[in-house]
């Protein structure tokens, strides 16, 4: 479908861009006139998501659609805004100014959806004003009078409701309409003192100080508070102008210091008065499905039974049903190896294929089944309008640390595994929160490092006698560090890396929604999609990257441990001996940490080919066990005593072993910034916590 | 009286947004203004957040900025 994409100019098509609020059902909208034609990617250099579609007028001319983040207001307080804001006032070079805007209203919400359309019918960008959801306003016995909101607004009004696709082919003729005038231009009264004072400001800046794109129109009051409040940061407008603007900014200030809050006020004084004759709410008001919802969901006791039991459901469903897929994708991908060793003769071609390209390619895709059954439940609760129930919530635990209730999910997904963890972290609006939420995240202790812990306590304990009780204990407790780790060092880059002032925690909580399966769908097929290409293709690379290391240079034993020892990551191993000798390690050890850097789980068959352990198909950990127990030291006495295996257990409870993870990282962090530091600073805590661990207990001659 | 002083159910006019302290941009163009009505629905289960109604709209704000909303008592 993509395709399609690549094939249409832009400038033959039209423009034509979608904004609203958040949850305004903006989504709804471009799905229901796009379909499956379209693409997600990022904008450059933000990691603000882009999505684009094709959509077909009712004579079957090209649209072409975008779909903007939602925004509450004009005056950019997030990276997200001031994306819409550039576009809108056509100053980023990557999207032409649109067309055409579809302003997106919620009919239940209008005053509130109202400020935002306002500004956007400023703009003199012909715009088609949707008010969706009209159901909603209706269930809640709101009559809106759209001829006189038309009136009022001066542009086109189409009543939709998206989910049913009510209204969607007067929308289409709408958008099809090829002489659209610019809206009539809203005459909102500032006050006169305030209205002198900006029109005095912007005479100082004519004639345009640059040619900043979208600026070379003259300066009027409205282009001038888009650009002079809020987030200045992605302005991108030359030095000069922006230092004229914040001089004149804050002169701005000292003669009326409430300016901006007088601005708000204004529109709102206008937007109330419009409303006045466009909507006429019940004379009494009505309890509604999500006040009665709400009194069961956020109540101090059903709230939490709630949490507990939707919680437990998607762990339940992960754990089991996940499972069975996995095996069968481990299976399969295991079958393809051995049929492409079958055919192709031996040699070092094979050998990259089956353990380079197939392993590599079984590596991502061995994750779907968890990303999608997560993804499908994050879409579900999103979608439903539970999820900002949830932050709600949990916004006390999480605020300790400084984040906020939105951050609960991702970490806790990450206890299953990281990688939708930190896909699932878009849903965070504060990008300070988001950061810290992704460096934090695989320390969660994830399924992967299960395996690890096994063998270790397994080899730690070895005897029958000691009770279950005790190795559950010494599994939980090193859950319980992941756990303590990560709020620590949230805590820690709460602190460090805040160099903005802490902004409002304000957090809407949406009407609950009967969810749209069409609309999770998509959504699953949308981040799937974002993994296999994005973080697949970077996986595929390390492990093939990984395979050579452990396969090359050749040696002439047909021994696999000789081989191994012999290789690259053999090599390194000996070499960085010294280095891991004081957590207890030796260099077989710095093999099993090398490679498992693919992914936690390849420790354990790594060590069963260091310690050439016959067990082909499924890893017997206790073979593993009694060969880890026979190993010896140079001195004689035993390599994995209690201490050491303890000592390792620590060391993955930190490390950052998963490529997945920093490729995922990388697509949404948009750089390799973040996910190198992260994996600096998660193996420098590994290693100073096994070193810990290590060496007191040694004190204390264990 | 600020707004995290109101019991949860009952309705108030807004008197004052503090001008200092954390930022309450966000909150006045989501309409909390002087003058505007604003219904404190409940506490979160662990005392803070709070959810306020206001118009159609049920915002989640924290007691901290809550205590920045300045209201008029209630009749």
């Amino acid at each position: 479908m993509t395709g399609n994409l690549a094939t249409s100019s832009p400038t033959t098509h039209p423009t034509c861009v979608l904004v609203g609020n958040p949850n305004c059902g903006k989504t709804t909208i471009f799905n229901a006139l796009t379909g499956l034609r379209h693409k997600v990617s990022n904008y450059p250099g933000v990691t603000v998501e882009r999505k684009e579609g094709i959509c077909f007028s009712p004579r079957g001319d090209r649209i072409k659609l975008i779909d903007l983040p939602g925004a509450y207001s004009l005056n950019a307080r997030s990276p997200d805004e001031a994306i819409l804001r550039d576009i809108l006032l056509g100053r980023r070079s990557d999207t032409p100014r649109p067309d055409r805007v579809l302003c997106v209203l919620d009919a239940s919400n209008l005053e509130r959806n109202l400020y935002l359309a306002t500004q956007i019918i400023e703009l003199g960008i012909p715009t088609i004003v949707i008010v969706n959801m009209i159901d909603l306003a209706e269930n809640q016995r709101l009559k809106i009078d759209f001829a006189a909101l038309q009136k009022l607004l001066g542009c086109p009004v189409i009543p939709l409701q998206a989910n049913t696709k009510k209204g969607l082919v007067e929308l289409k003729f709408a958008l099809a309409q090829e002489h659209l005038p610019p809206p009539a231009p809203i005459e909102i009264r500032l006050p006169s003192e305030l209205n002198e004072a900006l029109s005095d400001a912007c005479r100082q800046l004519e004639p345009p100080a640059d040619e900043s794109p979208g600026l070379t129109r003259s300066w009027d009051p409205g282009t001038f508070c888009l650009l002079s409040q809020g987030e200045n940061e992605s302005l991108g407008i030359n030095e000069e102008l922006t230092g004229k603007l914040t001089r004149l900014r804050r002169e701005l200030e000292a003669q009326i210091p409430n300016w901006e809050e007088q601005t708000i006020s204004a529109r709102y004084r206008w937007i109330r008065k419009g409303c006045r004759s466009a909507v006429r709410h019940p004379e009494t008001q009505q309890t509604t499905l999500t006040d009665r919802l709400d009194a069961v969901f956020l109540h101090p006791l059903w709230g939490w039974l709630t949490v507990v039991f939707c919680l437990s459901v998607l762990f339940y469903l992960i754990f089991s049903i996940a499972d069975g897929p996995m095996s069968w994708i481990e299976t399969g991908f295991s079958a393809a190896g051995k049929r492409v060793e079958a055919t192709l003769p031996a040699g070092d071609l094979r050998d990259l294929i089956v353990d380079g390209v197939i392993a590599g390619i079984g590596g991502v895709v061995i994750f779907l089944p968890q990303i999608l059954i997560l993804f499908f439940f994050i879409g579900l609760m999103e979608d439903t309008g539970y999820m900002a129930r949830l932050a709600f919530i949990m916004d006390r635990l999480m605020s300790r640390v400084g984040l906020n209730g939105k951050s609960f999910l991702p970490l806790l997904s990450s206890y299953a595994c990281a990688v939708p963890g930190v896909m699932a972290t878009r849903t965070i609006e504060n990008p300070k929160d988001r950061l810290i939420t992704i460096l934090v995240l695989p320390l969660a202790s994830c399924s992967a490092r299960l395996p690890v812990y096994l063998l270790m306590i397994a080899a730690m304990i070895p005897t029958e006698q000691v009770s279950a009780f005790v190795k559950a204990g010494i599994m939980v407790s090193m859950y319980l560090l992941g756990t303590f780790g990560a709020f620590v060092f949230a805590w820690v880059f709460n602190r460090s890396l805040a160099k903005r002032e802490s902004t409002a925690m304000v957090l809407e909580l949406p009407s609950y929604k009967t969810p749209s399966f069409r609309k999770i769908f998509l959504f699953l097929w949308e981040r799937t999609g974002i993994f296999v290409r994005r973080a697949g293709t970077i996986i595929l690379g390390i492990s093939i990257l990984l395979w050579a290391a452990s396969n090359y240079p050749k040696s002439d034993s047909p021994d696999n441990a000789v081989q191994l020892q012999h290789s690259v990551a053999g090599q390194v191993g000996q070499v960085i001996e010294p280095l891991i000798a004081p957590l207890g390690y030796d260099w077989k050890i710095g093999i099993g940490l090398l490679a498992s850097f693919a992914a936690r789980e390849v420790f354990v068959s790594t060590m069963t080919i260091v310690y050439q352990v016959e067990s082909e198909d499924e890893v017997e950990i206790r073979v593993l066990r009694d060969r880890l127990l026979t190993e010896t030291k140079p001195d004689g006495s035993l390599r994995y005593t209690p201490l050491v295996c303890l000592s390792l257990m620590v060391f993955y409870v930190f490390a950052m072993q998963c490529m997945s993870t920093l490729a995922i990282v990388k697509r949404e962090t948009n750089s390799w910034k973040w996910p190198l530091f992260q994996l600096g600073y998660l193996t420098l805590a590994a290693y100073v916590a096994a070193l810990s661990v290590f060496q007191v207990g040694s004190l204390f001659g264990y | 009286m600020n707004l995290a002083d109101l019991k949860p159910g009952s309705t108030a006019i807004v008197a004052s947004l503090a001008s200092h302290g954390a930022d309450l941009y966000r909150l006045r163009e989501m309409g909390v203004l002087p003058g505007s009505e604003v219904k404190l629905v409940r506490f979160a289960p662990l005392g803070d957040p709070l959810e306020i109604a206001l118009g159609g709209t049920r915002l989640s704000l924290r007691r901290q900025e809550a205590e920045l909303i300045e209201i008029h008592p209630p009749k």
